[in-house]
């Protein structure tokens, strides 16, 4: 392979993640098993979801007996970002093959766009191979790890001691994305109007709340960067 | 869970399905078109749009805490920020604020 510098560069960038993954795919397993799912099912979730939040939150509403339509709702809610994250990476992704775009679309976690599309911002001389090569490195020890994790947990059953505040791991790795983006003024911005508008429409049902903070925080980035290049060429 | 085994099959694949389009969409139906500068604008501030908000209310009221300000989870939110800073690693950030998170947790618990 002529990219495996690349490779394992995106595998070394995924690897901590792996500290998220492990817990939350286990707890995953134990969940959805102690719920009556067997190891079928369960596995069935990881491998043709992979989605933690969603996979959560479908398995919560058919423990309350939702009718089907209304979990498949619900879950593919949450989910309505990944749509978000096709957009932004269509332009660094969408040239190559379907085969390889169904490739990059299946593998889309919250890690593996965070993590590719930061790197094709700072490096925009990519070719499309070197970064379609990146994107399978940080998915490599991400998205198995998923699988063997909900396995894990699936099959060995109730190890995990409670108690812990393991939750607040997901936070923290999101944290340690997020603050490598705040590049500029205009990123700063965007994450400002994403934390304020999430609080400010928490209201609104399926998490739809979200979405309206992150169109409202695009909007914010892009015309702050568009008022700071316009402030630049006028001073030259 | 009165579930049937169809019934599960059908939440699987169906999310499986839907998860799949959605992270296609875009990627499919954009391909290799020139999108307009100002779009590519608002989707370059995409990840910083949506990943701030996403974490928000885990990190404010997080439910395993009672949904209340919780001085660990705090802290240790603080303390991942700050050795995201200085460290500009994220093995570093992601191994440091769990050891705050855990240490913060056995110290004062």
């Amino acid at each position: 392979m002529t990219n495996s510098r690349d490779y394992w560069q995106g595998f070394k960038d995924g690897t901590p993640f792996i500290l998220l993954i492990l817990p939350f795919g286990a707890v995953f397993g134990i969940v959805a098993t102690e719920s009556g799912l067997n190891i079928l099912e369960t596995m069935g979730f990881s491998v043709l979801v992979i989605a933690g939040a969603a996979q959560f939150v479908a398995l919560q509403m058919m423990l309350d007996n939702a009718p089907v339509l209304i979990v498949l709702a619900a879950s593919l809610a949450v989910n309505l970002r990944m749509a978000m994250y096709s957009a932004s990476l269509a332009p660094h992704l969408g040239a190559m093959s379907w085969w390889r775009r169904s490739i990059v679309a299946y593998f889309m976690v919250d890690q593996s766009y965070a993590a590719s599309v930061l790197k094709y911002e700072q490096n925009p001389d990519m070719s499309h191979s070197q970064k379609f090569a990146y994107y399978m490195g940080v998915v490599t020890p991400i998205c198995p790890v998923w699988y063997m994790a909900t396995w894990a947990g699936a099959a060995l059953g109730t190890a995990v001691p409670s108690g812990l505040p393991i939750d607040f791991v997901v936070p923290i790795t999101f944290l340690a994305l997020i603050v490598p983006m705040l590049r500029t003024l205009a990123h700063v911005i965007a994450a400002l109007v994403s934390i304020i508008g999430v609080l400010v429409f928490s209201f609104m049902p399926f998490n739809l709340g979200l979405l309206v903070a992150a169109v409202l925080a695009m909007m914010a980035g892009a015309e702050t960067e568009r008022r700071m290049t316009r402030a630049r060429q006028g001073q030259v | 869970m009165t579930f049937g085994t169809a019934q599960i099959w059908t939440v699987i694949i169906g999310l499986g399905l839907g998860s799949f389009l959605l992270r296609l969409s875009f990627l499919g139906i954009i391909g290799n078109r020139e999108l307009p500068e100002w779009v590519l604008r608002h989707l370059r501030y995409t990840a910083v749009a949506i990943m701030p908000g996403m974490i928000t209310p885990l990190i404010l009221f997080p439910q395993a805490a009672g949904g209340a300000l919780d001085p660990v989870r705090i802290s240790a939110a603080v303390a991942t920020i700050a050795i995201s800073f200085l460290t500009k690693s994220a093995v570093l950030t992601i191994f440091g604020g769990a050891a705050v998170l855990f240490g913060l947790h056995f110290g004062i618990g």
